[in-house]
C-alpha cells in the first residue's frame, strides 16, 4: 500500500512535464495546438476599478446616457469606420473556422453595429454578405489575397504578427484542407499548409510604409489601413508601425488564440496584453497621436469589466477572438463523447487544429458544422457582445463617465505589484507605481 | 491616346483616372513619362488598357493588375507586379526583388535580371526573366511558371508546391523539398510558348526544368530537418 502523504510531487517535473517529455520522445515534433497560452499570466483580473464616490459623482445606471461608439482610421480614409460598441470581432479564418460559424459572427457583429474580420485565404462571399463592416486581412501567405475582394472590403488590416506567435507563420493541417479551403488558397487538397512569417514584398518599416502607399492607391485611399502587431517589443513596434502610415493598430497580446500553433509558441513567446497595452498607449502619447491613432486590443478579453479595464488604460477598443468562439459553445459541455475522443474534454479543449471540433465551430466536416446553426449562433455572440456593452456602460457610469472612452487610468488600481507594474497603474490603496518615479 | 506627365501630375491622380475607366472606354492607349522611380505607379487596375511608362518606376509598380497591358522602358523597383491577377507588366531594364510576388496569374516579363524572391509565393503568374535571378525565388510557389533564362541563386523554389521552374543556366543550389525533374516534350512545347509570349528567344534544348518533390506536404518525422 502506498502511502500518498509520501509521494512527493516534483515542482521541476510535474506529471504534465513528463507526459511531454514521453510524448516528444514518441512523436519527435512539437505538439501544436489551437487556442492561447493557458499559463497564468498577470491581466485584467489583477486591475480594479475605483468607481466614485465622494471625491467623483456617479451617473445615474439606467437614466443617464453612457456613449460606446468609435470612430476608426478618421486620419486618412474618405471612408472611416464607425462602430456602435468598442468591441469587434477579430480576423478568424474561414478555413480554421466553418463557413457557419464565419456567418454567425459576421451577422451578430452587424447587428450589433461593429465589425468582423477575414483571415487567411481571403473573403468568402457568405461572410462578405453576412458582415456590414468587412475588415480584410493582408498576411503573409497572401493566400486568397485578390483585389477585388480588397476593394470590396470597409478596412485593410496588414497583419505583421498575431500575439499567439510573434514571429511565426501561419498553419493549417491537411485535416482541414477540403477540396474548398484548398481551391481559395491554390493548394493540394490534404497537404498540411505551412504559411510564410514574412511578407513576400516588403521587409522593415521603411517599406511597409511603401506597400500601404501601394494599397491606399489601389482603394482610392478611401478606407483606413491598420496594422497588426503581435505583442513583444511593444514600445518600438507601435512607434514604427505610426511612421509606416497606420490609421489603427491592432495590438494582439500573447493570450490571444490561434488556429493550430507549436505550443511552445504559444506559451512561451510574447508578452500579455496587460503591459503591452500600457507600451502601446505611452508610445502614442508620446508621439502625440493617441486617439488620433486608434489602438484596437486583443488577447484575453472576456468581460465587460476587461473592456472597461482596457479602454481606461488607453485602448480605443477591444477585439475578441477564442471568447466570441466560446459563446458560439466552444468548449460548452455537449457531445461530450466527441471531446473525449479527441483526448480532451470540454472546458479544456484547444483542438481546433484537429478539424474535429465537436461543436461545430472550427471544422470543415459537415456533419459537425451541421451542430452550428448560424442564426443561433449569431443570436448567441449578439447577446454576448450585448452582455460586455451593457457591463462595460455600468463600471463606466459608476466612475462618473457618460462615454465609455472617458474612463481613464485614474479610474483604475492594481491588486498586485506585478499587475501595478506592467499595467502603470497604483497598486490599490498606495500611490505606488514600481518603476515610477524612482520607485 | 492619353498622355500623362508625372512631372505634371500626382500619380494619385493618374491612378484615380486609371481606375476611373469604364468598361468599354475609347481611351485605352496611355504613354506615361517622367516616373521618375515614383512608387505604386498603375496600381490595382482593372481594365483593358495598353500602358507605355517611358523610365524607371518605383516599388510595386502594376501591383495587383488585372487585365491591363504594361510596359515599362526602364528599370522597376520592389515588388514589380506584385499580386498581378491577369494582363501583363513588361519591363525592358531589370527588376529589383520580389518581382511577381504571389500573383495569381496574367503574365510578368523582366528583360533584364530580376533580383531575389523573385516569384516568392507565385500562385498562378506565369515569370519570365531574360537575365538571372537572386536567391530565394519561387519561395513556396504555388502555381504557375517561373522561366529564368540566365542563373538563377541560392535556395531556388524553396518549400515549393505546384508551380513550375525553368532555367537556361546554372542554379547556385535548391531549396528544401525542390529538385529537378524530367524535362519533356510537353514541357519543352510550354516553354517555348511562355519564351514566344514575352517575346524572348532562347534555346530551349539549355532548359532544366525544376519542381515540388512534394516530400514536406504532410508532416514526416524523417524530413524534420527540412522544415
Ligand atoms: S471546442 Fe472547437 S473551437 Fe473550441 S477549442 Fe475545441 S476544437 Fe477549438
Amino acid at each position: 500500500m502506498v502511502d500518498e502523504r509520501k509521494l512527493k510531487r516534483s515542482e521541476t517535473f510535474p506529471p504534465e512535464t513528463i507526459a511531454e517529455i514521453q510524448r516528444a520522445a514518441d512523436e519527435g515534433i512539437y505538439s501544436i495546438r489551437g487556442s492561447g497560452a493557458k499559463r497564468r499570466v498577470p491581466n485584467f483580473d489583477d486591475l480594479i476599478l475605483l468607481g466614485a464616490s465622494m471625491s467623483r459623482y456617479p451617473l445615474e445606471g439606467y437614466r443617464e446616457a453612457c456613449e460606446t461608439n468609435v470612430t476608426i482610421g478618421a486620419r486618412n480614409a474618405k471612408k472611416p469606420i464607425e462602430l456602435d460598441i468598442p468591441i469587434t470581432i477579430a480576423g478568424m479564418s474561414f478555413g480554421a473556422l466553418g463557413a457557419n460559424a464565419k456567418k454567425a459572427l459576421g451577422l451578430a457583429a452587424t447587428m450589433m453595429g461593429t465589425s468582423t474580420t477575414t483571415g487567411d485565404g481571403g473573403m468568402t462571399d457568405e461572410e462578405r454578405e453576412a458582415s456590414k463592416i468587412l475588415v480584410y486581412q493582408y498576411l503573409p501567405s497572401r493566400y486568397g489575397m485578390q483585389p477585388d475582394q480588397l476593394r470590396r472590403a470597409d478596412a485593410i488590416e496588414i497583419v505583421v504578427g498575431q500575439g499567439a506567435k510573434p514571429g511565426g507563420g501561419g498553419m493549417l493541417l491537411g485535416q482541414k484542407i477540403t477540396e474548398r479551403v484548398a481551391n481559395m488558397r491554390i493548394l493540394p487538397e490534404g497537404i498540411d499548409q505551412r504559411s510564410a512569417c514574412r511578407h513576400p514584398d516588403f521587409t522593415g518599416p521603411d517599406d511597409l510604409q511603401i506597400k500601404i502607399q501601394e494599397l491606399r492607391e489601389i482603394t482610392d485611399w478611401q478606407i483606413p489601413i491598420y496594422i497588426k502587431i503581435g505583442a513583444s517589443r511593444t514600445r518600438y513596434d507601435v512607434m514604427l508601425a505610426v511612421k509606416a502610415g497606420a490609421d489603427a493598430i491592432v495590438l494582439d497580446g500573447m493570450q490571444g488564440g490561434t488556429a493550430a500553433s507549436q505550443d511552445v509558441f504559444i506559451e512561451d513567446v510574447g508578452i500579455p496584453t496587460l503591459p503591452a497595452l500600457r507600451q502601446a498607449v505611452e508610445a502614442l502619447q508620446e508621439l502625440d497621436l493617441h486617439r488620433e491613432i486608434q489602438l484596437i486590443v486583443s488577447g484575453g478579453i472576456r468581460t465587460g469589466a476587461d473592456v472597461a479595464k482596457a479602454l481606461a488604460m488607453g485602448a480605443d477598443a477591444v477585439s475578441l477572438g477564442m471568447a466570441s468562439l466560446m459563446a458560439l459553445n466552444c468548449n460548452a459541455p455537449i457531445y461530450i463523447e466527441d471531446y473525449e475522443a479527441l483526448g480532451t474534454k470540454p472546458g479544456y479543449c484547444h483542438h481546433c487544429h484537429t478539424g474535429r471540433c465537436p461543436v461545430g465551430v472550427t471544422t470543415q466536416d459537415p456533419e459537425l458544422e451541421a451542430r452550428l446553426d448560424p442564426e443561433e449562433g449569431a443570436r448567441r455572440v449578439r447577446n454576448y457582445l450585448t452582455t460586455l456593452t451593457l457591463e462595460c456602460q455600468t463600471l463606466a457610469r459608476a466612475c462618473g463617465k457618460s462615454h465609455v472612452h472617458n474612463l481613464e487610468p485614474e479610474d483604475l488600481a492594481a491588486l498586485t505589484i506585478e499587475a501595478a507594474a506592467m499595467a502603470g497603474v497604483p497598486l490599490a490603496g498606495t500611490d505606488w507605481i514600481p518603476g515610477h518615479n524612482g520607485g | 491616346m492619353s498622355a500623362v506627365d508625372l512631372a505634371e501630375i500626382s500619380v494619385r491622380e493618374l491612378n484615380q483616372r486609371l481606375h476611373d475607366l469604364a468598361p468599354g472606354a475609347n481611351e485605352t492607349e496611355w504613354t506615361i513619362s517622367n516616373p521618375r522611380g515614383r512608387h505604386a505607379i498603375a496600381v490595382g487596375l482593372d481594365a483593358p488598357a495598353n500602358l507605355h511608362i517611358d523610365g524607371h518606376v518605383g516599388y510595386y509598380c502594376g501591383g495587383m493588375n488585372k487585365q491591363a497591358s504594361i510596359q515599362i522602358d526602364g528599370n522597376a523597383g520592389q515588388g514589380l507586379a506584385e499580386n498581378i491577377m491577369s494582363g501583363t507588366v513588361h519591363c525592358t531594364g531589370n527588376a529589383s526583388q520580389s518581382a511577381g510576388a504571389s500573383g495569381h496569374g496574367g503574365l510578368v516579363v523582366v528583360e533584364g535580371d530580376a533580383s531575389s524572391r523573385c516569384g516568392i509565393s507565385m500562385k498562378g503568374v506565369d515569370i519570365v526573366v531574360g537575365g538571372s535571378i537572386g536567391h530565394f525565388s519561387a519561395f513556396m510557389a504555388q502555381a504557375g511558371h517561373l522561366v529564368v533564362c540566365g542563373d538563377a541563386g541560392d535556395g531556388l523554389g524553396d518549400s515549393i508546391y505546384e508551380a513550375f521552374i525553368y532555367v537556361g543556366g546554372n542554379v547556385g543550389s535548391l531549396g528544401a523539398d525542390c529538385i529537378e525533374k524530367e524535362m519533356t516534350d510537353a514541357h519543352r512545347q510550354t516553354l517555348a510558348e511562355l519564351l514566344a509570349k514575352a517575346g524572348i528567344e532562347d534555346d530551349i534544348t539549355r532548359f532544366r526544368r525544376f519542381g515540388s518533390a512534394r516530400e514536406l506536404y504532410n508532416f514526416n518525422i524523417d524530413n524534420a530537418g527540412n522544415y
